[in-house]
């Protein structure tokens, strides 16, 4: 059995595209086979973030219609063999998705899967509820801003009451809190909310801080997850997500402001 | 045999009365509006009779105010205490004219028990969009009550953990409920239909601190509380 696991949070813009990559990469290259569904029905964009939008022949809701197979639709990675791309379809609307199709879709994929990442569209509509519905855990994607805050609070909500687990009444989400965007001197001048602000808020477990950083547009713009790039702060940090999310224990980095080094000291920066 | 497709059968159900004191549609739909904000769940889909004993003869437009209340989802299924002609415009529109169970010839019907007070313990945090409601009892929150939720009470509530969202106690007009939070940061707290916002609060020195809201004659206070 697959673990489901869905990337959400209410607000648009967030990281949760970047966030699906990054994660679905590094847990493929750990050697667990995951795919990775993109249910921004109407947008497409994962299959960019992961370079891979020039092989897109069926997609997502061409599977649920019944118009082509899960094998048809599935698209290989190039960087690891274990990782596996569906993508959304750029020409129907949101009300492609039916609960009964998405969920013949997972069922098949969890008989070849150990992970499914849903990297969820923005809103508390059809789309997202799609992609929460069948989780077993979630991250909630979230910047440290009030608003994006609140939006992760109503998504903490929507899962307790309207997911698969909720309904049924079985053992909970797990529900986890990612901190994308983040920059601890931001936070130092009062602009943004601390770690410790927004865990104190949302009362749910940190599974990653990812700092503000030039390596994920980079990694947009080349097609490559950002994880892949070990040498930023954000791959790395990335990196450290995906082993909290596999059960390893480690501490945070990146969310204290960077020393400054002697040179930058004495003439400034 | 086979089975009658009606059978006619006596019963009584209690209803709420719903007293209009003014024709003026303006002044209802206002105060209409604030009660349902306050406490929906006591309203909508709930069966109505709509007393108009404090219009004596005066006129009223029945058939508008039937709609502005349809529109807010409430079901009207009578009038009380009506004069002829409101009587008559009444009956025009489909409503039955009832008498009040006291002065029904019938024998009234044995007191219904007066359900207990209840208690409810949650141990979750109440999250934006999420609301709670406690019937004619206490509701103890073990957690949060995030911004943008609602928990609501005809007694007290207690909240062990921050509340940053609404609170209404004594919903039902009890003007005993106190509202007591570790950490008082409301957007909105009520008690009995008396509110306050977030500043009212700094103004008393409490804003994010612990403390119990209770009414005292018609005014709401704070009491700061060492836990
Ligand atoms: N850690 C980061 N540092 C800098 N920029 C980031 C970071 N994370 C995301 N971004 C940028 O933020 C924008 C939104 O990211 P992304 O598309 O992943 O968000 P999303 O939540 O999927 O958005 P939508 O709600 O539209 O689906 C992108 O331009 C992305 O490059
Ligand atoms: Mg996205």
């Amino acid at each position: 059995m697959a673990q489901i696991i869905v990337v959400t949070s209410g607000k648009g813009g967030v990281g949760k595209t970047t966030s699906s990559a990054a994660i679905a990469t590094g847990l493929a290259i750990r050697g667990h086979k995951t795919v990775v569904i993109d249910f921004d029905i109407g947008l497409r964009n994962l299959d960019l973030i992961m370079g891979c939008e020039r092989r897109v022949v069926y997609d997502f809701v061409n599977v649920i219609n019944g118009e082509s197979n899960l094998n048809q639709a599935l698209i290989k990675d190039k960087r690891s063999e274990n990782l596996y791309v569906l993508p959304a379809s750029q020409t129907r609307d949101k009300d492609a998705l039916t609960r009964e199709g998405v969920g013949k879709v997972l069922d098949e994929l969890s008989k070849d899967f150990e992970y499914i990442v849903c990297d969820s569209p923005a809103g508390i509509e059809t789309g997202a509820l799609m992609a929460l519905y069948f989780a077993d855990v979630a991250i909630v994607t979230t910047n440290p801003e009030v608003s994006s805050v609140r939006d992760s609070d109503r998504i903490l909500g929507i899962l307790q009451s309207k997911s698969r687990r909720a309904e049924q009444n079985l053992e909970p989400i797990k529900e986890y809190l990612l901190l994308t965007r983040y920059s601890p001197t931001r936070v130092k001048n009062g602009e943004m909310l601390s770690v410790a602000d927004v865990e104190e808020i949302l009362a749910i477990k940190l599974l990653g801080v990812i700092p503000e950083s030039q390596a994920v547009l980079r990694a947009s713009n080349s097609g490559v997850p950002v994880i892949m790039d070990q040498e930023s702060d954000a791959g790395q940090a990335y990196g450290d997500t995906v082993s909290r999310l596999l059960g390893e224990e480690i501490p945070l980095r990146f969310v204290t402001e960077e020393k400054k080094g002697l040179l930058k000291r004495i003439f400034g920066s | 045999m086979p089975k009658a497709s009606l059978e006619l059968k006596g019963s009584s159900f209690t209803l709420s009365v719903l007293h209009i004191n003014t024709s003026n549609l303006d002044s209802i739909a206002k105060e209409l509006d604030l009660k349902l904000a306050q406490a929906p769940q006591f309203f909508i889909g709930a069966p109505l009779v709509l007393n108009l004993s404090a219009l004596g003869d005066g006129p009223l437009d029945l058939s508008a105010l039937q709609s502005l209340l349809v529109s807010r989802q409430l079901v009207i299924v009578g009038v009380t205490a009506t004069s002829a002609t409101l009587s008559e415009q009444a009956k025009a529109i489909g409503l039955a004219t009832v008498k009040a169970g006291k002065s029904a010839p019938t024998p009234a019907p044995p007191q219904a028990e007066p359900t207990p007070k209840t208690t409810r313990i949650l141990r979750q945090n109440v999250r934006s969009g999420q609301q709670i409601y406690v019937k004619n009892g206490d509701l103890i929150i073990i957690g949060a009550v995030g911004n943008g939720a609602e928990v609501i009470a005809d007694g007290s509530i207690h909240i062990y953990g921050a509340l940053r969202g609404k609170a209404m106690a004594g919903a039902n007009g009890d003007n005993e409920a106190v509202i007591i939070s570790t950490c008082l940061e409301p957007e909105l707290i009520s008690i009995a239909g008396h509110y306050w916002l977030t500043e009212n609060l700094q103004k008393h020195g409490v804003a994010a601190k612990s403390g119990c809201v209770r009414l005292e004659g018609d005014s709401l206070t704070v009491e700061s509380l060492p836990i």
